[in-house]
C-alpha cells in the first residue's frame, strides 16, 4: 500500500499534514495577490500558489501534471509575466481610486457570496460511492496511462489543441509586430531635433548628487536655488520610492562656521 | 482527511481569483487572477479524477493548461500592444478601442 492510497474514504495522515500546512499558505498568498500594491509582488505570490498546486497534483496521484505545472506555469508563464512587467515598467502599480463608485466593496461582497455558495454546494454534494483512487489506472505508470487515453479517445482534441497552439503563436507575433510608418531617424536628425526642442535641456540632464554633498545615485542634484532637481535621478529609482532627501546631507550652521 | 478538502481549496482559490479580476485595475494583475482561476479548476479536475478512479480528469487538466498557455501568450501580446499606444497598463485607460 502506498502513501496515496485511500482507506475508508480517508487519505492517510502524511497527506493530511501536507494539506493542512500547504493549503493555508496558498490561500494567504492568493489573498496577498489581491492586496499588494505592486504587480511584481503579485506575480511572486502567484508563483507560490502555483508551486503549491504542483505539490497537490503530485499528492493527488498526478505526478505528470505536477511536473508539467512546474515547467509550464512557474517556468514559462510566470517568466513571461515578469518579462512583460519589466517591459511595461516597475512603476505600473494600481491606481487606488475607484472608477465605478462602490465597485470594490460590491466586488468583495459578491465574491464572498459566490465562495459561500460554492462551498456549501460542495459540502452537500455526494458521490454516492467510495472514492476509488488511481492505483489501478496508474498501475503501469501515470505517464503511460495518460498517453494511452490521450492518443486513443482524445486524439482529436489533441490535434485541435495543436492547431490552437500554432494559431496562438502566430497571433502573438502579429499582435506584437509593429509596422514602421516613417523611415528610421538618423543620429544627425535626432540631434538636430533635440536642439530644436526646448523642453529637453541641450546640455543633458544634471547628474544625481550635484551640489548635494553626496554623490549616490538616489540623491537628487540641487538647483542654484537649493531645491532638489527631480530630473537628475533615474525614474526607476523614483518609482521604487527609494529617493533620499538631499537635506539630510546639508551642512549645518556649525559646520559652515568651522567650529566642528 | 477527506478528499473533499481539495475541492474546498479549489473553490476558495477560484473565488479569490474572481475577486481579483473584479477589484484590481492593472491589466497584468487581472490576467494573473484569471490564471489563478484556471489553476483552481485544474485542482478540482485532478481531485475528481482521483475520486472516480479515472484518468480523464487529469487529461482535462492537461488540456486546460495548454489552453491557458495560449491565452497567456495572446493576452500578454494584447497588453503590450495597448501599453505601446497608451503608455498605461490600466484597464480603465483602455475603454476605447481606438485612440
Amino acid at each position: 500500500m502506498n502513501l496515496a492510497s485511500i482507506v475508508n474514504n480517508q487519505t492517510q495522515t502524511p497527506e493530511a499534514v501536507l494539506f493542512f500546512i500547504l493549503a493555508p499558505v496558498m490561500v494567504l498568498s492568493a489573498l496577498g495577490m489581491l492586496v499588494v500594491k505592486k504587480a511584481v509582488h503579485s506575480a511572486l505570490l502567484l508563483a507560490v500558489v502555483m508551486i503549491g498546486l504542483a505539490i497537490f497534483y503530485i499528492a493527488n496521484e498526478a505526478p505528470f501534471l505536477g511536473i508539467v505545472q512546474i515547467v509550464v506555469y512557474t517556468g514559462a508563464v510566470m517568466m513571461l509575466f515578469l518579462f512583460i512587467l519589466m517591459l511595461v515598467g516597475v512603476d505600473s502599480s494600481d491606481s487606488l481610486e475607484e472608477t465605478i463608485k462602490g465597485q470594490r466593496i460590491s466586488a468583495v461582497l459578491g465574491s464572498v457570496g459566490v465562495g459561500f455558495l460554492l462551498i456549501s454546494l460542495l459540502s452537500r454534494a455526494e458521490l454516492g460511492r467510495a472514492y476509488a483512487g488511481l492505483e489501478l489506472v496508474n498501475g503501469e505508470g501515470n505517464v503511460q496511462a495518460i498517453a494511452k487515453t490521450l492518443f486513443t479517445r482524445y486524439v482529436w482534441a489533441f490535434e485541435v489543441i495543436s492547431a490552437l497552439l500554432i494559431t496562438a503563436a502566430l497571433g502573438a507575433m502579429v499582435l506584437a509586430h509593429r509596422e514602421r510608418l516613417l523611415p528610421r531617424k538618423s543620429q544627425r536628425e535626432l540631434a538636430a531635433e533635440r536642439v530644436r526642442q526646448s523642453a529637453i535641456p541641450v546640455a543633458g540632464l544634471p547628474g544625481p548628487g550635484t551640489y548635494a554633498l553626496h554623490n549616490a545615485v538616489d540623491i537628487p542634484a540641487l538647483l542654484p536655488d537649493g531645491s532638489p532637481a527631480d530630473s537628475s535621478v533615474s525614474k526607476t529609482i523614483a518609482a521604487r520610492g527609494e529617493l533620499a532627501n538631499p537635506n539630510t546631507f546639508r551642512m549645518n550652521e556649525k559646520n559652515e562656521a568651522g567650529e566642528e | 482527511m477527506s478528499l473533499d478538502n481539495y475541492l474546498y481549496l479549489s473553490a476558495l482559490l477560484f473565488t479569490i481569483g474572481a475577486a481579483g479580476v473584479l477589484i484590481r485595475r492593472n491589466a497584468i494583475v487581472v490576467f494573473m487572477c484569471i490564471e489563478l482561476m484556471l489553476n483552481a479548476s485544474n485542482l478540482a479536475f485532478v481531485t475528481f479524477a482521483r475520486m472516480n478512479g479515472s484518468i480523464d480528469g487529469q487529461l482535462f487538466a492537461f488540456f486546460t493548461m495548454v489552453v491557458a498557455a495560449c491565452e497567456v501568450v495572446v493576452g500578454l501580446a494584447i497588453i503590450v500592444t495597448i501599453y505601446r499606444s497608451r503608455r498605461s497598463a490600466s484597464v480603465d485607460d483602455a475603454r476605447l478601442l481606438k485612440l
